[in-house]
C-alpha cells in the first residue's frame, strides 16, 4: 500500500466538492442547499489542511479557521432569510423563489 | 500502513456521508448525515496534525451550526415533501455534467502535479517548540490580527442581521 501523500487529500476534497456542487445543483429544498454549500466549505477547508501539514505552516489552519468563522455566519444569515421567506410564502422551495425575476 | 487503513476508512466515511446529504428525502435526515460528515472531516484533521482546527470544527460545526440547521428545519416543517421529486428537467443533467467536468479537471492538475512534483519550494522551518493550539494561536494573534479582528466584526453583523431578519415585524 503507498503511503498517503498531500494528493490523496486532493482528491478526496476535489470528490467532496462534487458532491456538494450536484447538491447545490439538483436539490429543490433551499435548506438542503445550504447544506450542500457548507459541505463544498469543508472540502476546501481538508485543502488547506493539507497544505499546511505539507509545508509544516500552521497559516492554512489559520485561513481554515476563518472560513469556518464565515461559515457560521452565512448559516445565520441564511437561515435568518429562510424563516423570513417562509413566513411570507410558506414554501422552502427554489423554484418558487422568483418574485425577483423580470 | 496504519495512516493508509485510518485515511481510506475516513474518506470512504466522509465520502458516503456526503451522497447521503445529497440524496436524502427527508431533511431532518440529512442534518444527521451532515453531523456525521463533519464529525469524519474532524478525524482527517486530526491525522493532518491541526488538533486545534479539528476542535474548532467540532466546536462549531457539529456544535453550533448544525444545530441551527436542525432548528430550521423543524420551524419550517412541511406538511408535504415538496422537495421529494427530483426534477428531470434540464438543471439536474447540467448540474452532473458541471460537476462531472469539476472533478476531471481537478482530477487532471492533480495528476500533471504528481508528475511533476515541485522541488522548488522549500519547507519552511518548523515552528517554534509547542503544540499546535500554541502556534495557530501566535499566527492567529500576530501575523493575522487585523483579519481575526475583522472576523469578530462579521460574525457580531451576521448576528445582528439573522436576528433582525428572523424576528416578526412587530
Amino acid at each position: 500500500m503507498t503511503p498517503i501523500t498531500p494528493y490523496h487529500y486532493l482528491v478526496l476534497s476535489a470528490a467532496l466538492f462534487a458532491i456538494g456542487l450536484v447538491g447545490v445543483m439538483v436539490r429543490r429544498n433551499i435548506i438542503i442547499i445550504l447544506m450542500s454549500i457548507e459541505l463544498m466549505l469543508n472540502a476546501v477547508n481538508i485543502n488547506l489542511a493539507a497544505f499546511s501539514y505539507q509545508w509544516h505552516n500552521a497559516a492554512g489552519q489559520v485561513f481554515a479557521i476563518f472560513i469556518v468563522a464565515v461559515a457560521a455566519a452565512e448559516a445565520a444569515v441564511g437561515l435568518g432569510i429562510i424563516l423570513a421567506f417562509f413566513r411570507n410564502k410558506e414554501t422552502v422551495n427554489i423554484d418558487d423563489m422568483n418574485i425577483l425575476k423580470f | 500502513m496504519l495512516e493508509s487503513i485510518v485515511f481510506y476508512t475516513l474518506a470512504a466515511f466522509i465520502i458516503g456521508f456526503g451522497v447521503l446529504v445529497v440524496t436524502t428525502k427527508n431533511p431532518v435526515h440529512c442534518v444527521l448525515f451532515l453531523v456525521a460528515n463533519f464529525l469524519c472531516v474532524a478525524m482527517i484533521y486530526v491525522l493532518l496534525a491541526a488538533e486545534f482546527l479539528a476542535i474548532i470544527q467540532i466546536l462549531v460545526y457539529a456544535g453550533g451550526i448544525v444545530v441551527l440547521y436542525l432548528f430550521v428545519v423543524m420551524l419550517v416543517n412541511l406538511r408535504r415533501p415538496l422537495d421529494a421529486q427530483i426534477d428531470a428537467r434540464r438543471q439536474t443533467r447540467l448540474g452532473f455534467v458541471l460537476a462531472a467536468l469539476l472533478l476531471a479537471e481537478i482530477s487532471a492538475i492533480v495528476m500533471y502535479s504528481a508528475m511533476h512534483p515541485s522541488t522548488a519550494v522549500p519547507f519552511a522551518p518548523q515552528g517554534a517548540s509547542g503544540g499546535n493550539t500554541e502556534t495557530v494561536g501566535m499566527l492567529l494573534y500576530t501575523d493575522y490580527l487585523i483579519p481575526f479582528e475583522v472576523a469578530s466584526m462579521l460574525l457580531l453583523v451576521a448576528m445582528v442581521g439573522a436576528i433582525v431578519l428572523a424576528r416578526r415585524e412587530a
